[in-house]
């Protein structure tokens, strides 16, 4: 791969801020991963590759699925017969179990072409969103759901709990939209297609010859 | 007038040509119909899994399949539209010689009427007169070809 070189001539230029360090660390760190025989033997794949793939495509059915039950019932637009509690306790396991499937295969997916996602800006927007998403339901669980015992019974919640489900099904949304674009980053620009604007160069981290 | 010639009239009408102009807004279906894809997955397994003596096994079956429908036909509203776009933009070149597609359409077929026809009526009697064996076939049914048709549809997007 051609970025591998040129990044390889670029580790010897001096680093000279912070910011620069940890992104040149990050992408130290994907070099380090790409070269592992894990890696490229799951980047070389026949099959496994898009074994991966489409269980990390096909998990949405399980985590964002009941993940938006949930949502929904906070958002007082579904089971409002039923104790939010009892929601959460009877579909979260679930939601989790979806998770942990897909951070397993996403890291997978990741590790299969780490060089390709770092220079990606849907990829580099998904992981952005997905930390919103943390810091939603952790906004949630701080705030409104201390004081779940409250409205536990309500068939419509109050209005924080009823924004932060909100937010969440939007988060959820945008995710699948960043996920499923990721491979189509090639139709609008390409990193190793110089030059390109800097701003894109910027955003999507491209391994130029200038940094 | 053959399929075949009806595919290739959907392809290469003047909207799906437009559409097919641009490399965005194939992914944009694309995702549409993947979040389709997570909202049926909800609907269907807050039933099946509540079949299964799993999931929102506290609460009576017929309530938790009507409040499972609504959202069940909201996903359909999105999926049917989206797929019937995506299928419309390949479907003289890639779509009518894949296997996969052909699979998914006659899984689709089978799951929508064993959804309406069958389980509907099941669960949603006011006495549920089936026995946890009964229950558990049911959704092993449901789970099944709603399985097939999300697995089918994945192969038809595999290059």
């Amino acid at each position: 791969m051609s970025c591998e070189l040129e990044s390889a001539h670029n580790s010897q230029h001096t680093v000279h801020n912070s910011e620069l360090r940890t992104s040149m660390s990050l992408l130290r760190l994907c070099e380090w991963l790409a070269a592992t025989p894990g890696s490229i033997a799951l980047h070389e794949s026949r099959y496994l590759y898009l074994v991966v793939l489409s269980v990390h495509v096909l998990t949405l059915c399980l985590f964002v699925g009941t993940a938006a039950i949930v949502d929904l019932r906070l958002m007082g637009l579904t089971m409002q017969g039923v104790r939010v509690s009892e929601v959460m306790e009877r579909l979260l396991p679930w939601t989790a179990a979806g998770f942990l499937l897909m951070i397993v295969s996403g890291g997978l997916l990741f590790y299969a072409a780490p060089l390709l996602r770092y220079q990606n800006i849907f990829f580099r927007a998904k992981m952005a969103v997905l930390v919103l998403a943390a810091v939603n339901v952790w906004v949630f669980h701080s705030t409104v759901d201390r004081r779940r015992t409250e409205w536990d019974s309500d068939p419509i919640p109050p209005r924080g709990a009823r924004l932060g489900a909100g937010v969440a099904l939007v988060l959820w949304a945008v995710l699948i939209v960043l996920g499923r674009m990721i491979p189509y980053q090639v139709y609008w620009f390409d990193c190793n297609k110089q030059p390109q604007p800097a701003i894109l160069n910027l955003l999507a981290g491209c391994i130029t010859g200038s940094r | 007038m053959s399929l075949f010639k009806f595919f290739q009239l959907l392809q290469y009408s003047s909207l799906l040509s437009a559409m097919r102009s641009s490399p965005w807004v194939f992914p944009v279906i694309a995702s549409i119909h993947l979040m389709g894809l997570a909202l049926i997955g909800g609907a269907v397994l807050l039933v099946d899994l509540r079949l299964l003596g799993l999931g929102m096994r506290n609460q009576p079956l017929p309530q938790i399949a009507r409040y499972a429908e609504r959202w069940f036909v909201v996903s359909l509203a999105i999926l049917l539209p989206t797929g019937i776009l995506q299928f419309m933009c390949f479907a003289a070149t890639k779509y009518y010689y894949l296997t996969a597609f052909w699979v998914k359409m006659a899984a689709l077929f089978l799951a929508l009427v064993f959804t309406f026809a069958v389980r509907r009526k099941l669960v949603m009697a006011a006495e549920t007169r089936m026995s946890p064996l009964q229950s558990k076939l049911v959704a092993t049914v449901s789970l099944a070809l709603w399985g097939a048709v999300a697995i089918a549809g994945r192969v038809i997007g595999l290059p």
